[in-house]
């Protein structure tokens, strides 16, 4: 794996050194898909801590939107700076967690139910940001109420750089907390949770606390994401931030990156970012619905052919010719003996 | 306070919604209740039928019966292609990869509803009359939907329990190998299963075009209650789902206007969410 | 009739089967006993279609029939009542042996084949509306059987029919098994029950770790030495 890790280095190296890469007129353009690359790996390598133990949500918008929401409102009506505003959102949505997984959870509700309630969750909390229009601005969405230029304590900034700086730094602390989960005695217990419930109970595993631990640290890292993504945009709007449509489009990235392995999230993200912006270019204004049309296409045609994600399936490749120079090592090797 | 009339309206409203959410969730209990196959396009091709009927009738001047059977032939068709195209590569695979490949087509039906025909919304106009019962109006256009979808509950239902290729496609769903063994090919009870229940949304389209407009982003307002009916109805239970219907329009439509629009989704939601701890088999659960 | 040459099968990376033949003449009745594990079902499995043998061919009636799917062995006369009954637990009875009669040209016989199945097993005739797994495991058996008599076959696999079952109940169903044989179906039953379908054959297999190991005539077999074998695995 040290060829892996060299590689990320690298890959580390030229994210941090950006500026001194000549991008002319594009930086803000490309400091602008940079951060919603960052910003949606985060919230994803967050769903998928819960994703990767059968817990599929379909409602992470819910979070999402308190996240942003919370922010965005404590600042707009009452002068809340957003570093206090994402804890308050985090928290919020953490107890959101808990409403609603604790009875899931102890009422043993999986599957398709989980994900029908995680929807319907979602959901609701689209329709309750609509709903209170008086002062959430409903549909037309809310504007971040401007702090009158560049400042720490309102987190706003004309130039995009400390916002990429930002996102990418919160991308490392939340593939961090990744890979602590992935080694931490509660992976083994999560997996044997997903794998067999009943099982796992009658072994002495409290089912409903580790289900219960590990969703509000996923609520609450989406949170985070949706607090940090108000701000860097400085708009939100329940389409974008909650319901259906976004919460598919978080699964979707980590799916289709692979959801069981680390950079499985950021992989998926980036392409379907990549992807599509490149169509947004391509067809622009011109054909209105044309990108979206191939985008939808390639979505159904990745899931046909790589049910295990790319980066998934990449990484399986590697390792199976990895295990064939091995062996092809040990025969030589008895061979010569 | 408000008045009752307005409540009374709302409650026949409610009924007359249900009706349209029976038609949409029977369909989907085939698909997914029994089967346990998740298309979550599904209130997308009920769209797709409601432009078919639309560009004959509007456009090309098909009379509406004509162009009824069109759109249960279209159905049908469209079910049967994403059965084989979609599912059928799919079908060993998570359920979750069935979820995103069918979100896969929702995402691409909507983008190509654009595309073609853009975000207008198109409606057929039909005069037909509307009667008035005590200061409370019920147009045809509304009651004949709700006729239509309790024959269709009963229609369905004598089509599962009684004719043999329904039996088939309930057993194919309690054990798919046991049924091969009895000469039946999984995949063409498949296949079958899924024209019916494109025949269903072809149905649905058929009424729901003379009640309501049809846009690219139709499906996006009835897909997650049309899956929430099925679930609360108890999976496969024709009878539940439409029961289902009933409980979850009357409150939304209640809801509507004790507050708003949108805190009466909300409140028929929760209402899912709370009955899924309780029940989750569903309101008519069998004991088993 | 049925003939299995050098057939190799398993799962995976798992190989449950190597190399194994066998042959089931018309109207005969032949046995394949052997220890838990020995690829018993497995074999079963792979004559009914449910999984392709790597090596190996197939042969039924004069018909090629490797790698087929299992719809399409069983059209061919091939009935399989798989282990653990496999019934339709929702269905009725009556409803679990239509479906046993999918195939048209048992479909256009129901009524008379419904009328063997239910003379032979009057239980059934008797809980003809009650949902399958509701029932005991003596009637399930029973309705496993007639389910598969009712695709009208020309051999009937039975996978395991004693398990679960009471010892009176084996008994009885053994019974049944011999008159159902006596209606002039031909049998291939696996079964750990040795000293039972010894009894009710014509010949039988010895099957170990995926092999045959021996091959005899039942009453010849009977002999304490094979009974042993079987048990023990030697």
């Amino acid at each position: 794996m040290t060829r892996g890790r060299a590689l990320a280095g690298v890959l580390l190296l030229v994210l941090l050194l950006q500026p001194l890469i000549p991008l002319g007129g594009y930086r803000q353009y490309v400091l602008h898909v940079a951060i919603q690359i960052f910003i949606w790996s985060f919230i994803g390598s967050a769903w998928s801590l819960m994703g990767r133990f059968q817990l599929v949500s379909l409602g992470h918008g819910a979070f999402l939107g308190v996240g942003a929401y919370a922010t965005v409102l404590l600042w707009n009506l009452y002068g809340v700076t957003p570093w206090l505003g994402a804890v308050a959102g985090m928290i919020l949505a953490g107890l959101l967690a808990v409403v609603v997984g604790l009875p899931c959870f102890r009422f043993r509700v999986v599957g398709h139910y989980f994900g029908l309630v995680t929807l319907a969750v979602g959901e609701v909390i689209r329709l309750l940001i609509v709903a209170e229009r008086d002062w959430t601005a409903g549909s037309l969405g809310l504007t971040l109420r401007s702090a009158g230029g560049d400042s720490l304590w309102a987190l706003q900034y004309g130039s995009k750089q400390v916002f990429y700086y930002g996102s990418l730094a919160l991308l490392l602390v939340g593939l961090w907390i990744w890979h602590r989960v992935d080694r931490s005695m509660a992976r083994a217990a999560l997996e044997s949770i997903g794998e067999d419930e009943t099982a796992a109970a009658s072994v002495g595993i409290h089912v409903t606390r580790f289900k219960l631990g590990i969703t509000v640290l996923s609520a609450a890292l989406t949170a985070l994401g949706g607090s940090l993504y108000a701000q860097a945009i400085a708009y939100v709007n329940p389409e974008t931030l909650s319901g259906i449509g976004v919460s598919l489009k978080i699964v979707f990235a980590v799916v289709l990156g692979g959801m069981y392995t680390l950079l499985g999230p950021l992989v998926g993200t980036a392409l379907t970012t990549a992807l599509a912006e490149f169509l947004r270019i391509l067809f622009g204004l011109k054909l209105l619905g044309m990108a979206d049309t191939i985008y939808g296409l390639l979505l159904i045609i990745f899931i046909i052919f790589l049910p295990d994600g790319i980066y998934g399936s990449a990484r399986a490749a590697l390792d199976r010719r990895a295990t064939r120079r091995a062996e092809g090592a040990s025969i030589t090797a008895k061979a010569s003996v | 306070m408000i008045d009752p009339i307005f409540l009374v309206e709302a409650a026949v409203n409610g009924v007359l919604l249900g009706g349209v959410i029976a038609l949409l969730a029977l369909g989907l209990n085939l698909i997914f209740g029994v089967l346990d196959i998740v298309w979550i396009a599904y209130a997308d091709l009920v769209m797709l039928c409601m432009y078919a009927i639309y560009f004959l009738v509007a456009v090309h001047g098909w009379p509406i019966w004509a162009a009824g059977l069109a759109s249960l032939a279209v159905g049908a068709l469209l079910g049967v292609a994403v059965h084989l195209l979609i599912i059928s590569p799919i079908l060993t695979s998570p359920p979750i990869n069935q979820l995103l490949a069918t979100g896969g087509l929702l995402f691409f039906v909507q983008s190509a509803a654009t595309l073609f025909w853009t975000t207008d919304h198109r409606s057929v106009r039909l005069s037909l009359p509307s009667w008035e019962i005590g200061g409370i109006f019920i147009p045809a256009t509304r009651l004949i939907p709700f006729g239509i979808s309790i024959l269709a509950v009963i229609g369905l239902y004598l089509f599962l329990t009684r004719t043999y290729i329904g039996t088939a496609i309930r057993a194919v769903s309690q054990d798919r190998e046991a049924m091969s063994l009895m000469g039946a090919s999984p995949q063409r009870i498949y296949v079958v299963t899924s024209a019916v229940g494109g025949l269903m949304a072809g149905l649905a389209g058929a009424l729901l075009i003379f009640q309501y407009a049809v846009h690219p982003f139709f499906g996006g307002q009835f897909g997650p209650l049309t899956f929430m009916v099925c679930v609360l109805g108890g999976l496969g239970n024709m009878v539940g789902a439409f029961v289902a219907s009933f409980i979850m329009s009357e409150v939304i439509a209640v809801g509507g206007v004790v507050m708003s629009t949108e805190m009466g989704y909300v409140i028929a939601f929760v209402i899912f969410i709370v009955m899924m701890f309780v029940r989750p088999g569903g309101i008519l659960a069998r004991r088993q | 009739m049925l003939e299995l040459r050098a057939i190799s099968a398993g799962y995976g990376q798992f190989t449950a089967l190597w190399d194994v033949s066998l042959r089931v003449g018309r109207g005969e009745a032949v046995a394949v006993v052997g220890p838990n594990g020995a690829g018993k079902t497995t074999l079963l499995r792979v004559i009914s279609g449910l999984i392709a043998p790597r090596a190996g061919a197939l042969t039924f009636d004069g018909a090629e029939l490797t790698g087929r799917p299992a719809h399409h062995i069983v059209a061919h006369g091939i009935a399989h009542v798989p282990e653990g009954r496999r019934l339709f637990p929702a269905l009725t009875v009556a409803d679990n042996l239509k479906m046993g009669a999918f195939l048209p040209a048992a479909r256009a016989r129901f009524a008379e084949s419904l009328e063997r199945v239910y003379a032979l097993f009057p239980v059934l005739a008797e809980r003809r509306a009650q949902r399958a797994g509701s029932m005991s495991g003596g009637e399930q058996q029973m309705l496993a059987i007639g389910r598969a008599l009712m695709s009208r076959p020309k051999i009937i696999l039975l996978d395991e029919p004693s398990m679960g079952l009471a010892p009176v109940m084996v008994l009885r169903l053994f019974d049944l098994i011999r008159r159902v044989r006596e209606e002039g179906y031909t049998i291939l039953v696996v079964e750990q029950n040795v000293r039972q379908v010894l009894k009710l054959v014509d010949r039988a297999y010895l099957l170990e770790v995926g092999r045959i190991r021996t091959e005899g005539r039942a009453t010849e077999l009977s002999e304490q030495d094979f009974v042993r074998k079987a048990y023990m695995g030697v």
